[in-house]
């Protein structure tokens, strides 16, 4: 994927994104997974809600959100899924395992709320 | 059914006893339901019946096979891991594998710092296009469940024990990407060829929940 020019003397520079087209979290960035419950057809597994974790990866390109997808409903925004890493001690406090056990999952952006700085 | 009934038709002596392999059941509840409901569709022109077989050759033509020949190349072909890592899908597409499902393919490589095992917990998400149906045991509630909560009591149950220095990374594939496990090649395998070393490579491997190991006494 070529990189793209952030000069202000790009002629490029002023090139304006649709809403939640622009990626929105980078590796290493923390952040929190939301601990809403939907009724029907979700993605974030129950056990996560409320975790917090680490961005290791951004998949692309944007993808349909597949819980409005899962309705029918595939006109809607494209936003980016994240792989998170989770120390499963975040996960489950009393983990028997090694400490540095962890788990890996994507996530839909809009699952997801930066913490800290 | 009669005795002499669910006899015929089994009166072959291959000394192999077995229950005679009969459908003579009735067909379940489920099993009405979709053949009545694929009897409308291909009615009602949505698709033929061809079209359903060209499928199931589709999902009859992946098996672990094409994973393991994946593997084994990935092994023995430097170059070829360095792109299957870093953009599964599109590297297996060259081999002519498709991706009939649409799914992302995530190669993930087992190091001795770093163990991953895969699971869905919400459903069944697998890397069908390369792998085939999932086993039985990979849909069922208990490894959903516990895969991401006591991942080494579940590989250990597997007979694959792992040292705490050995970082497990469990995969919950919910969405968008698939994850296929290359296992680490085992020691003492370098003068065996690229296919040779496919026949090695089972689908619980490629799972993570086992390692790849050589036959007994094939030890060079």
């Amino acid at each position: 994927m070529a990189e793209t020019e952030t000069s202000h003397d790009s002629p490029f520079a002023h090139v304006v994104l649709a809403t939640g087209e622009a990626v929105v979290f980078a590796p290493g960035d923390r952040v929190r997974v939301d601990d809403r419950k939907p009724v029907g057809h979700y993605r974030v597994p129950t056990y996560l809600r409320g975790k917090t974790g680490t961005v290791e990866c951004v998949y692309l390109p944007a993808q349909l959100n597949n819980e409005e997808e899962g309705f029918g409903r595939n006109g809607g925004a494209k936003r980016h899924y994240y792989r998170i890493g989770v120390p499963m001690t975040e996960i489950w406090p009393a983990y028997a395992g090694s400490p540095q056990d962890s788990l890996r999952i994507e996530v839909f952006e809009g699952w997801l709320e930066r913490i800290g700085a | 059914m009669t005795e002499a009934r669910t006899n015929r038709g089994h009166d072959h002596d291959h000394g192999d006893p077995h229950a005679p392999i009969v459908a003579d059941g009735q067909p379940s509840y489920y099993e009405i339901m979709e053949t009545a409901i694929r009897e409308l569709l291909v009615e009602r022109g949505h698709f033929t019946a061809a079209e359903i077989h060209r499928q199931i050759d589709l999902l009859d033509s992946r098996t672990p096979a094409l994973g393991a020949a994946i593997v084994a190349r990935a092994w023995t072909d430097p170059a070829f891991k360095v792109r299957l890592l870093a953009d599964g899908r599109a590297t297996v597409e060259d081999l002519g594998i498709s991706f009939y499902d649409d799914t992302g393919l995530v190669v993930l490589e087992n190091t001795p710092e770093v163990h991953h095992l895969i699971v869905c917990t919400l459903c069944s998400c697998y890397p069908r296009p390369v792998l085939g149906l999932p086993p039985e045991w990979y849909k069922l509630k208990p490894y959903r469940a516990r895969a991401v909560a006591e991942p080494r009591s579940v590989l250990a149950e597997f007979g694959t024990v792992l040292p705490d220095e050995v970082e497990i990374q469990v995969h919950d594939s919910t969405s968008m990407a698939r994850y296929l496990v290359l296992p680490r090649r085992p020691d003492g395998s370098d003068h065996l060829s690229e296919a040779e070393l496919a026949a090695l490579v089972t689908r619980d491997a490629m799972i993570g929940v086992r390692l790849v190991e050589l036959p007994q006494g094939s030890r060079s």
